[in-house]
């Protein structure tokens, strides 16, 4: 394996993770201000993910450094490519961050309902632009010799990429009410495990409807790995809901995260060795060979990752185990 | 406006409204950490109330912070895609290391900190802490070695058109780094400083707990003496660099056209006139130039036509001239911002004995006038540094017009729309947090238990 394919395998994981750390966090941010009906139980949602969500999001800063220092080709096609796109995706994770830091800062209520709607269309947002932006890495989009986008925000929102996006929002949102069913106590632990069964069910269909017209791609060799891949994603999120219903909270939230990785790893296989595919001719296409940084910078990048990613995977898994207890409304809280 | 002036613009603005908020977050994390130390060392409850007033002020500027760094992540790519090709090899590099080693450090343990006082130990809630202030400080480091190659290109060759890194090691002891680095990080330190020192003259002055803020007043006083010293001996060495590294730079901060004589007097103020190329009533002191650009009595620097003359014939025809103007000014409000800086921090430290300071209600007044300082030196400086540097971006390798996305890709539609969006979210950020800046500081700080909010049920509290 050389570090090319390396570096390739390294971002994937990085979207794994964040997709899945993430992803409980868009979900809350999507649904606890209609899951809790006081603000203490909105608090008890917010506290559940307060200590660790902003390094969840370290995710995404890491995957979009690792694209930049790997492949500065694929960096600087996608994200000027994906402009507007990505603006507001940038607008939504301002939003929704400083939200959940200043929203309980003050207690008027219009100055709540302001922040609660901030962090609840800030956290749709990103879950709907990654969707839209993974189906269009793989759909293929225009992009000409010189590895440059030519088209505009309209040819993203194709309905394959809706599609795609859609089924993120949903699948956060069921992976939100595991979160909050595990996570929490009293009230807000019932009313998201009430959510899990409906988002489960329809989240399962969009997953199967997502994998049988990603089939359908011509430029998309989805062969019998990425194919494989995708079934075990859809087997376990489907399979979440009926552990969800024998009260294995932990393991159906397990199952269905897992169900999300296995997707977000199903959309890689079928990528590589490109990480963006050109509409106009397959030649222009851009690969973990020609968008890559030199042997040089990828031999010190590996030397780094190796050395960090353990260390930081250690120190965050600590703080999952410091914080793992159920937060209820009688645990004391940080505003 | 251009496609190029619209992406500057948008650069500038975002770039340097980040710097608002990152500077106080470097500075207050280890000011925090040494409040926290003095608690647990002590176990004077006193420190931890202060800890958590200071701690809240912190976390609500933080957030900015972050928030608006993830941005700086994305937007090389947004409107710098021909930047980012030419450099990504060698620029990605530290900005994925500063994520990896610095992001997750600091957002890690702030999530420890804040909601952990009862959840860890108190050894552990302190070295949360440090470990913030370490993450926040690396996180500088990382950064700055990616602008210092923008100064000063080092550790790589050109391969089709393209720099590619050879050597991480000249990266990382690049000379532009280690006086950009210690000038920056001290001038985080100091904005804090003058952040904490400020507050607490407020607070003295209103007479809330001045028992409590006396404590961080003369904390503050010290550190903005000596951060402020610092920053201003380091800023010295940097510019006795440039006069090597940026000959053109420099000329422009000084607004010299023409070679000085070996012994350059330096402008303390003047009319920069651009047409004429001179500055018109001038206030000047003789061999000063001379002094501190060559640590020695005599010495003469080249003007700017010199420069550009030898810079056509180095690089080919054009203008290599930066806007002369703005970074003549730039440089001398940050040095008076700095002068200004100094002096308070002096001044409050001489009336630490005795406490005179809590029986001066006037000083008290014009330190809280001390505030906005630090901010304006800070975006001065980057001012001087960034528009100094043109018409280059990585500095005599790739002109910022060659920098730019292509104008197909990204239209100046696209640049215009999103800094709108920006400027108007931005700003509703900017009076969010000043509002709540002022609120917690009204509340003031109390020590022993925490007042419960009698709100809802009554189990939460306001910590």
């Amino acid at each position: 394996m050389n570090l090319n394919i390396l570096w390739f395998i390294l971002i994937g994981v990085l979207f794994v993770g964040y997709f899945f750390l993430e992803g409980f966090d868009y979900g809350v941010g999507m649904i606890y201000q209609f899951l809790g009906h006081s603000d203490t139980e909105r608090r008890v949602a917010l506290n559940a993910i307060g200590p660790t969500w902003g390094a969840n999001e370290v995710w995404l800063i890491t995957a979009g450094g690792a694209i930049f220092a790997a492949f500065p080709q694929w960096y600087a096609s996608l994200f000027s490519g994906f402009y507007l796109a990505l603006v507001l995706m940038l607008l939504g994770l301002i939003a929704r961050g400083v939200a959940l830091e200043y929203r309980s800062r003050h207690d008027k209520p219009g100055w709540r309902r302001v922040w609660d709607w901030a962090l609840t269309i800030g956290s749709f947002i990103p879950a709907l632009l990654w969707g839209v932006a993974v189906a269009n890495l793989v759909r293929g989009v225009p992009i000409n010799g010189q590895m440059n986008f030519t088209g505009n925000l309209l040819t993203l929102l194709n309905p394959y990429a809706l599609w795609s996006g859609l089924t993120m929002v949903i699948i956060f949102i069921a992976h939100g009410a595991y979160f909050l069913n595990m996570k929490t106590g009293g009230m807000m632990s019932y009313r998201a495990k009430q959510l899990v069964k409906p988002m489960g069910y329809i989240g399962t269909f969009m997953v199967l409807v997502l994998l049988v017209w990603s089939s359908t791609l011509n430029d998309l060799r989805l062969g019998a790995v990425p194919a494989a891949v995708g079934l075990i994603a859809l087997i376990l999120i489907a399979s979440a809901v009926l552990a969800e219903g024998r009260n294995r909270a932990r393991t159906a939230f397990f199952m269905h995260g897992i169900g999300i990785a296995s997707l977000t790893v199903s959309f890689f296989v079928a990528l590589f060795p490109r990480v963006m595919i050109s509409s106009l001719n397959p030649h222009w296409s851009l690969t973990i060979y020609n968008a890559a940084s030199n042997e040089y910078t990828l031999h010190v990048m590996t030397i780094v990752a190796l050395t960090m990613v353990p260390i930081v995977l250690a120190y965050q898994i600590w703080t999952y185990w410091i914080f793992r207890r159920r937060v209820g409304t009688k645990t004391p809280m940080e505003y | 406006m251009s496609q190029l002036g619209l992406a500057r613009l948008q650069f500038g603005i975002t770039t340097i409204y980040h710097f608002f908020f990152a500077p106080v977050t470097i500075g207050m994390a280890v000011l925090l950490a040494i409040l926290e130390s003095m608690y647990v060392a002590t176990g004077n409850e006193e420190y931890k109330a202060l800890t958590k007033f200071w701690g809240k002020l912190f976390l609500i500027n933080f957030t900015v912070g972050v928030v608006t760094g993830i941005l700086q992540e994305f937007q090389f790519g947004l409107d710098w895609a021909n930047y980012s090709r030419f450099v990504g090899d060698i620029f990605g590099a530290p900005l994925a290391i500063e994520a990896l080693a610095a992001f997750f450090l600091e957002s890690t343990f702030i999530g420890i900190w804040q909601f952990g006082w009862e959840q860890v130990s108190k050894k552990v809630h302190l070295i949360a802490i440090w470990m913030v202030a370490l993450g926040t400080t690396l996180s500088g480091f990382w950064i700055l070695t990616a602008n210092s190659f923008m100064q000063e290109p080092v550790g790589y060759m050109l391969v089709h058109g393209k720099a590619e890194m050879n050597s991480f090691g000249d990266l990382l002891t690049n000379p532009q780094l280690w006086v950009e680095f210690p000038h920056t990080i001290t001038a985080a330190y100091l904005t804090a400083s003058v952040f904490m020192l400020a507050i607490s003259a407020y607070q003295i002055l209103h007479k809330r707990n001045p028992e409590l803020f006396k404590k961080t007043f003369k904390l503050a006083a010290v550190a903005v003496l000596i951060t402020g010293v610092a920053v201003a001996a380091i800023g010295d060495q940097q510019a006795t660099h440039l006069v090597t590294a940026q000959p053109m730079k420099m000329a422009a901060a000084e607004a010299i056209w023409h070679n000085t004589s070996d012994h350059a007097p330096w402008t303390v103020i003047g009319v920069v006139d651009s047409k004429t190329h001179q500055i018109k009533d001038a206030v000047q002191v003789p061999d000063m130039l001379s002094i501190l650009a060559y640590k020695r009595l005599s010495g003469s620097l080249q003007g700017i036509n010199t420069l550009q003359a030898q810079d056509v014939s180095k690089y080919g025809a054009g203008n290599y001239v930066p806007p002369v103007a703005p970074t003549f000014y730039a440089f001398r409000v940050m040095i008076l911002m700095g002068v200004l800086m100094v002096l308070a921090g002096l001044w409050a430290t001489i009336r630490i004995k005795g406490e005179k300071f809590l029986k001066n209600p006037r000083m008290l007044k014009l330190l809280i006038w001390t505030l906005p300082m630090p901010y304006i030196a800070n975006a001065a400086g980057w001012i001087m540094t960034e528009v100094g540097r043109q018409p280059w971006v990585v500095y005599g390798l790739l002109s910022t017009a060659k920098g730019v996305s292509p104008a197909q890709t990204v239209p100046a539609l696209d640049i215009w729309t999103s800094l709108v969006l920006f400027s108007a979210i931005y700003t509703a950020l900017a009076v969010a947090a000043v509002f709540l800046f002022k609120k917690y500081t009204d509340l003031g700080a109390t020590p022993a238990r925490a007042p419960v909010e009698g709100e809802g049920d009554g189990y939460l509290h306001v910590i």
